[in-house]
């Protein structure tokens, strides 16, 4: 697809404030090895998306510092690969707070060198916590085939009343064309059409849309702009049919894990053939179980030492389960170690938390404990 | 003008490895899959970049593509360099001669111009068969403080095994006093591990001498080591102190993998970081080990699915083992698939293989005369037996 992709690494940052105190939401990880990023950046390169600007606000290092070169995702390229577009702030502008933006558009905005640069013809807008495998091509044929103006990627599920408020709710005429943006309210029933931020458009038609936002001061891309467009343009919803998981809540980060757990899932969206999903090598040694090690329905990363049991778990990189150690319903992130006869339940842990000996640690799946990075028990 | 080099590296690994059978049938040895996720190459390549030798030729010759795919740019063992990294050096066909390497040292004498370019001081000679970790700093040190012409590694080895090695005596200050190729019997245990340093000027003259000689086999134990002894240069044999595990036979290379899951054999640290082994990554996702499935004693990698169970045994990425199924010292490569109810004892799976449902594959090791070997894309059909010892391959013509 001649397109260029753009990734919003830090827009809902606050829907997991834990584990974004100190990262994009782009840099959160996620199943194992991956981080969120990954699978945006895994689906556009799939789909032959090779120029790609990450637009970031703060909190980037560990994103930086997780993509590199671009290597890993075949990125590294003379012409394209992967950009990092930080805010910047020009020397003679006193006004610290232009160089930030709060909502997509503003984003966009401040991005305009970059897209008007650009030489494809089409333009790909991705969040980062939208988790799924997806044929972009397939939208983009959607996308032709309908004359469409904007294409948004969209997935049919039931509404959940917590989730007011954190959803956009899109209604089609029974075709594919928008008659609706809504955001969801308390009052939103039954199965509906969720906006899973992912969007297709012409880079000109995206581009004219950024100016006339900056000459009028529009904030929101839907309220402002294509809400009002829903007669004069052309504005459609493809369905993605496959599996989809965007991440609302702790709560949802946690099931979002464990449901890895699930074989139908990982074939959906680990192991679909000729899509793989590209993360940074980490160079880990492979993992290495030792005689009194029992691990059942887990999903482990490589570098790990296994002594002790581990049940309905996500292991990432590098963790350590000493001996007579018993973890449940978890999720232990890179480089974190558990001492012997510790037992943790329920326990969400981020990088290099240290749990010594004889600790028994427990949250509830609707509220994991959550171990901070560097924590020591 | 570019700065040259101090010690670059000249990497054998051209040769077949026929003794380890179908394994080699068509990939050359440095590039066999060792250890769940690395490839015998991985440790002298990585041994290299930890030393600080950043510039590596790589002499290839047998069966080269999956090599040559794996060393790629060099990039994974960070020898992806604009000056010096790696490069892949196959025999080529010059203005008046084509030949293929005719020997180790006419390997290396037909490169003398890659070495040249980079103007060293020493050049390292490596192999590509072998399972180790080394500062190859340490050594060039001890050459440099010897001023010597050569320096050899070596190791000492059982007295049964000395057939197998160049032997070696050395007086007190570790000066080289006797060189025997592969001897019936011999008074000393000191064998050479196939790692020379020479300083690059003798390297050259005795190369080009060796070159001239119609009677040599142009080999560096059988010709040039002992011509350059004869002449009196300064060699020296540095004394290795740790793990090294020669991978030539499909035994040795079966050991190497199970010495990973024996903590008292205190073998290479993979996991030690300034001496870690690289390898080129698959890209596959984390593996699942399944309700009711066992795992003990053996080292997992990415991709794999385990629902069965899995004993001292060595799996590299994208392995199945399904349910019912039985692993136990074994070695299982890439991608491979063991069927539900099969069993797999004492044995080495090569990639792309598949035990068919309830076939049984080897025996346990007291009562086999040998590992089992089931080659790469073999397919053992349901409920069949595969004695242990016996060797599976793919028919030549197939395998094109």
């Amino acid at each position: 697809m001649n397109a260029v992709g753009i990734i919003f690494s830090n827009i809902h940052d606050q829907s997991i404030p834990d584990m974004t105190r100190k990262r994009t939401m782009a840099s959160v990880p996620f199943g194992c090895r991956y981080r969120l990023i990954d699978f945006p950046l895994s689906n556009f390169v799939n789909s032959n998306i090779t120029n790609v600007g990450v637009i970031t606000h703060y909190n980037y290092q560990s994103l930086m510092d997780h993509i590199g070169t671009g290597k890993d995702w075949d990125l590294a390229r003379r012409h394209g690969g992967i950009k990092i577009l930080p805010p910047y702030i020009s020397a003679f502008d006193n006004t610290v707070a232009n160089g930030f933006y709060t909502t997509r558009l503003e984003a966009l905005a401040g991005i305009l060198n970059f897209l008007t640069k650009a030489k494809e013809e089409y333009a790909v807008l991705s969040d980062c916590d939208t988790i799924c495998n997806i044929d972009l091509n397939e939208v983009f044929r959607f996308h032709q085939q309908k004359e469409a103006d904007v294409t948004a990627v969209a997935k049919r599920v039931d509404l959940l009343r917590s989730l007011a408020g954190k959803q956009t709710v899109l209604a089609d005429d029974g075709e594919g064309r928008v008659t609706d943006i809504a955001e969801q309210t308390s009052d939103m029933t039954g199965s509906r059409l969720v906006y899973m931020n992912i969007m297709i458009l012409r880079r000109d038609y995206l581009l004219s849309l950024v100016l006339d936002a900056i000459a009028h001061g529009y904030k929101d891309l839907f309220r402002d702009l294509l809400e009002k467009k829903l007669t004069s343009d052309r504005i459609f919803v493809f369905e993605h049919k496959g599996f989809h998981l965007s991440v609302n809540s702790t709560a949802d980060y946690f099931s979002g894990n464990m449901c890895l757990l699930r074989e139908e899932v990982r074939r959906n969206l680990l192991t679909v053939p000729g899509r793989p999903i590209y993360t940074k090598v980490r160079n880990s040694t492979p993992t290495r179980y030792s005689s009194g090690a029992k691990v059942s329905n887990s999903l482990l990363a490589d570098g790990c030492v296994i002594e002790g049991t581990v049940e309905n778990s996500i292991i990432f990189r590098g963790v350590h389960v000493s001996e007579g150690c018993v973890v449940r319903n978890s999720i232990l992130m890179q480089d974190t170690y558990c001492g012997k006869n510790t037992r943790l339940n329920c326990v969400i842990t981020d990088k290099d938390v240290f749990i010594g000996d004889g600790c028994d640690l427990s949250g509830h799946e609707t509220r994991p404990f959550y171990l901070e990075k560097g924590a020591r028990i | 003008m570019k700065a040259k080099k101090e010690c670059i590296a000249m990497l054998l690994a051209g040769g077949q490895g026929s003794r380890l059978k179908a394994l080699t049938q068509t990939v050359a040895k440095p590039a066999v899959p060792f250890g769940g996720k690395y490839r015998i190459i991985d440790f002298p390549l990585s041994n290299c970049i930890n030393s600080g030798i950043d510039t590596v030729g790589v002499l290839t010759q047998y069966q080269p593509l999956v090599l040559n795919e794996y060393v790629g740019n060099g990039q994974p063992w960070d020898l992806d360099r604009t000056y010096g990294g790696v490069s892949i050096l196959p025999p080529y066909q010059a203005e008046d001669s084509a030949d293929w390497y005719k020997g180790t040292a006419n390997a290396i004498y037909q490169n003398l111009r890659f070495i040249e370019r980079y103007d060293p001081e020493y050049v390292l000679i490596l192999s590509g068969d072998h399972i180790y970790t080394m500062d190859y700093g340490k050594m060039l040190t001890f050459h440099r403080k010897n001023d010597a012409d050569c320096t050899i590694a070596v190791i000492n080895v059982p007295k049964e095994d000395v057939s197998r090695f160049g032997i070696l005596s050395a007086d007190a200050e570790g000066r080289i006093t006797k060189f025997e190729e592969k001897p019936k019997v011999s008074e000393s245990t000191t064998a050479s591990m196939g790692i020379y340093i020479f300083s690059r000027r003798k390297l050259f003259s005795y190369l080009k001498a060796d070159a001239e000689d119609p009677e040599s086999a142009n080999d560096f134990g059988k010709n040039v080591i002992p011509a350059m002894l004869r002449a009196g240069e300064r060699m020296f044999a540095y004394p290795f102190e740790g793990y090294w595990k020669d991978v030539g036979t499909l035994g040795s290379l079966w050991e190497a993998n199970m010495d990973l899951l024996d903590n008292s054999k205190t073998p290479i640290r993979l996991s030690d970081s300034n001496r870690r082994i690289f390898s080129r990554s698959t890209v596959s996702p984390p593996h699942y080990v399944a309700d009711g499935a066992v795992v003990e004693n053996s080292i997992l990698t990415d991709g794999d699915v385990i629902r069965g169970k899995v004993v001292n045994s060595v799996l590299s990425p994208d392995v199945t083992v399904e349910e019912g199924a039985e692993v136990t010292d074994s070695v299982i490569m890439g991608s491979s698939v063991i069927r539900s109810g099969a069993r797999v004892r004492y044995s080495i799976v090569d990639s792309h293989a598949v035990i068919g449902k309830n076939a049984v594959i080897g025996e346990d090791r007291a009562l086999s005369p040998d590992v089992t070997l089931i080659g790469a894309h073999v397919e053992i059909p349901e409920g069949e037996t595969v004695r242990g010892g016996e060797i599976r391959s793919r028919k030549k013509e197939a395998s094109v």
